[in-house]
């Protein structure tokens, strides 16, 4: 895989806000459920792009970013449940921070382990969230999860306002969109190409002289705090928390995007992920659950023939 | 019996093999020299199928081998003795012979013959048929080694280095199984460093020099003109 | 209380067993061919399935345990061909996502073929025993014998005759092991078809203590690997101890604990493992 090059700088931010523009337009225009829809796939996308910071950029394939989004999650919940006036601020630190936590722990793992063996770690690591969570009754409400109320939108001492279906989009929408430009930048810096020297070859990487452990910790941090962002961005949504969300199958969905759309693009897992969802969403409407015999096989015969994915496959199209 | 033919192989992104072009017939001892790094073990490696040529063509007994897969390669009989050797270090020394000795169309009585065969040739493995093969000494792995080949009943061995660590005694060993494979009718591809052994057990060999062949001269010759083998190897 | 840990040993030598023949499976796989099979829990959900729908037809049990061996059997040699092989050479990490998506596959083409309720088998041997203070299954020692027999005559099988000297030198030295003239890719199959065959077989040793669901195979999967991993991955004899020790664990465990939560023990066990002694508890000397 090759590292993006920067596109030229007015090329680029003409499809940004290009783009930006369509997304926040479009939800006026569609039926509740569709707009509602749409949020989600922002939300799920952002969680792609961090796992693809691990696993994209990094090489370091994590099946445990249900524990960063489910701790997100849960952490927004809880500030949610015990203020007396729910704050939006207040949630989004709470539920970072906890995700900040896992983070720490899963960044220990990464530099000990390696491959396989961080991969399993990082699954086992998250089902024991998944455990305590589910049986922590008292606190968590188990697998009744959790209702709590959305915090109105906020600017500390001046404004506050309820959101409605288009402004918390247009809210979530600006919060990934800044996320996306940030992650951009920091893999397109200096650091994100030594995270990509790592993925190409760790040993030499290591002999030309960086401190591996420490670039391995830094995206490890990075994924989990973008991705537990995004759990918190799911409660303000949903004003729902439960133990399914911590379960493996996020994980592995998020593995899906990521692998579907393109590894290493960031855009990539986010167009995964609108196509899986999407695809899961219209589906699911004459096969119910058995959308997944098609799109598993799909997924399986990408992994074997199409590695770069989508995005891959279209940029080598363009290329030729 | 066995050719070579414009062969060019790489490893990874190297070019390795620039177009090797070489010879057995049926029966000879060849040798094959050079320094280190110039592709000799490639070559070997070639013809069995552990590597893929990008181009050219290996032909053996008349059919293209050329990137055959190595199983199918051993089936036509010819045998590979890889330096450092390769025994099987977690099965004993007799389950390491039966990996070649479990072959398709082998009689009970065939089979012992090969086995007394080597035995004979090799009392050392007899005595140690029920041991690991990684508890033996270098030298016996190297035997090892090759009586495995061996019991492939094979038309042409390709022998890499085979003394390479080995000491003086065991040196002359590995002359004398040559011979005794060589009056068998075995055909034998030799890389060696050492120029004196290859000399004296081949009737001809080729140098090699950076991925490509650069000279080849009946034994004799080099032998006689210390000053070809000086050119190449500085020895 | 004392009488409670006995019970608890028996029960968690039990559950190992049958573990460990899961997780035999998966270490025999990753030894020779580097792949690690996530969907190997699958194929013990299936094979329960395929194991229950027999035995519904003909009602003899060791006829189930037969097909479904063999159908998983044959079942994991076409995967193995069509999917894993193309990945061969690829890093490990490729095949171990590329079976995470063919075990969706499986979990959704159970729900179709065998429909969303559970199944179960009646059990073969009925009755029970008096086992200090409870009335114990005889089946339940009888499906820890019939897995160590079955583990027993794997070890056989590679210890002596001429395949098992092929997987062995396999394992050790594929690129030798082909050319001594032994069919590697052949070879590869081979060995995940009997992996399969063994995870089909805990299947159906599982199904009459709990039902066969379509979800199960996570769960398997994911205790399976710990196995190998703390028994050292392409250990056999490492994940026969792993799986008893892990069970034990978790049965001492749910003594003081609910049974999901007892089930932390396996992954801290894990982790610790990882970090502590990563080549495997139960492997003679850390590499």
């Amino acid at each position: 895989m090759t590292p993006i090059t920067s596109r030229t700088a007015p090329g680029f931010w003409l499809g940004f806000v290009g783009i930006v523009a369509v997304l926040a337009i479009v939800p006026l225009g569609l039926p509740e459920f569709w707009r509602r829809f749409l949020t989600e796939i922002l939300i799920w996308g952002l969680l792609a792009m961090s796992s693809d910071i691990l696993i994209g950029y990094t090489g370091m394939v994590s099946f445990g970013h249900s524990a960063f989004f489910g701790l997100g999650l849960y952490g927004a919940a809880a500030a949610l449940l015990v203020m007396r006036s729910p704050n939006l601020w207040v949630a989004l630190l709470v539920g970072l921070g906890a995700a900040a936590v896992v983070a720490i722990f899963v960044a220990y793992f990464a530099t000990r382990l390696r491959d396989i063996y961080f991969a399993i770690t990082t699954l086992v690591f998250s089902q024991i969230f998944y455990v305590i969570i589910f049986t922590w009754t008292d606190v968590t409400g188990g697998e009744n999860g959790l209702s709590f109320s959305q915090p109105p939108f906020t600017v500390p001492g001046v404004f506050s306002a309820r959101f409605s279906t288009v402004s918390l989009h247009w809210f979530i929408l600006a919060v990934v969109a800044i996320s996306y430009l940030l992650l951009r930048r920091i893999t397109q810096s200096p650091f994100g190409m030594v995270l990509q020297s790592i993925r190409e070859n760790e040993p030499r990487t290591r002999a030309i002289g960086y401190h591996v452990e420490r670039y391995k910790i830094v995206a490890v941090m990075l994924s989990g705090l973008f991705a537990g962002l995004s759990g918190v961005l799911y409660a303000i949504q949903h004003r729902f928390a439960a133990p399914d969300f911590v379960f493996f199958t996020v994980s592995g969905e998020v593995v899906i995007f990521n692998v579907m759309g393109g590894m290493g693009t960031l855009v990539g897992p986010v167009v995964g992920a609108a196509f899986f969802l999407l695809l899961r969403e219209g589906l699911s409407r004459f096969w119910t659950e058995y959308y997944l015999i098609p799109l598993g096989i799909a997924f399986t015969a990408m992994v074997i023939f199409m590695p770069q994915g989508m995005l891959g496959f279209w940029k080598r199209r363009l290329n030729q | 019996m066995l050719t070579l033919a414009d062969v060019h192989t790489h490893y990874a992104k190297s070019h390795i093999l620039h177009g090797i072009a070489l010879e057995v017939r049926p029966g000879e001892v060849v040798g094959l020299l050079g320094r280190n790094g110039v592709g000799k073990s490639t070559t070997l490696k070639s013809i069995m199928g552990l590597v893929q040529p990008s181009q050219g063509r290996i032909t053996f007994e008349g059919r293209d081998i050329t990137g055959l897969a190595s199983h199918r390669v051993a089936h036509l009989g010819i045998a590979y003795v890889p330096e450092d050797r390769r025994i099987f270090r977690l099965l004993t020394v007799m389950e390491n012979l039966r990996t070649g000795l479990d072959r398709g169309g082998v009689t009970e009585a065939r089979r012992t013959e090969l086995l007394d065969k080597v035995y004979e040739s090799f009392p050392v493995l007899g005595e140690r048929r029920s041991q690991l093969g990684g508890t033996l000494s270098g030298g016996e792995q190297q035997m090892l080694a090759i009586a495995r080949a061996m019991m492939l009943e094979p038309k042409i061995i390709l022998l890499d280095e085979p003394t390479e660590g080995l000491m003086p005694r065991m040196v002359s060993q590995i002359r004398d199984i040559i011979g005794r494979l060589h009056d068998d009718g075995v055909a034998i591809l030799l890389v060696e460093q050492n120029v004196g052994l290859t000399l004296s057990v081949s009737s001809r060999c080729y140098i090699m020099e950076k991925g490509l062949m650069r000279h080849h001269a009946p034994s004799a010759d080099l032998k006689a003109d210390p000053s070809v083998i000086h050119q190449y190897l500085g020895v | 209380m004392f009488e409670q840990i006995l019970v608890q040993t028996v029960n968690g030598l039990v559950n190992g067993m049958v573990l460990a023949l899961v997780a035999s499976g998966l270490t025999l796989i990753f030894g020779i061919m580097d792949v690690v099979n996530f969907a190997h829990g699958d194929l013990v959900m299936l094979g329960g399935f395929v194991g229950a729908a027999t035995v519904a037809q003909t009602g003899s049990f060791w006829l189930g345990l037969l097909v479904a061996a063999l159908t998983i059997a044959v079942f994991g040699a076409l995967l193995q061909i069509s999917t894993l092989r193309p990945l061969i050479g690829r890093d490990p990490l490729t095949t171990i996502i590329a079976t995470f998506g063919i075990s969706l596959v499986l979990q959704k083409y159970a729900l179709w073929q065998f429909g969303p309720t559970a199944r179960n088998i009646p059990q073969p041997i009925t009755g029970q025993f008096t086992l200090f203070y409870l009335q114990y299954p005889w089946y339940r020692l009888g499906a820890a014998v019939l897995a160590g027999a079955i583990i027993g005559g794997l070890y056989l099988f590679l210890k002596y005759g001429k395949y098992g000297i092929w997987i062995r030198a396999t394992t050790q030295d594929r690129i030798m092991a082909g050319a001594m003239g032994i069919p590697v890719p052949l070879v590869h199959t081979g060995v995940f078809a009997i992996g399969a065959a063994m995870a089909a077989a805990s299947g159906v040793l599982f199904a009459p203590l709990a039902a066969v669901t379509q979800t199960m195979g996570f769960d398997f999967t994911l205790r399976a690997f710990i196995v190998v991993v703390v028994g050292g991955m392409g250990n056999l004899g490492g994940s026969i101890l792993a799986a008893i020790f892990i069970s034990l664990l978790e049965a001492y465990a749910s003594l003081v604990v609910s049974p999901s939560q007892a089930a932390i023990v396996s992954f801290v066990v894990l982790i610790l493992t990882l970090l502590f002694r990563p080549t495997g508890l139960f492997v003679a000397t850390p590499k």
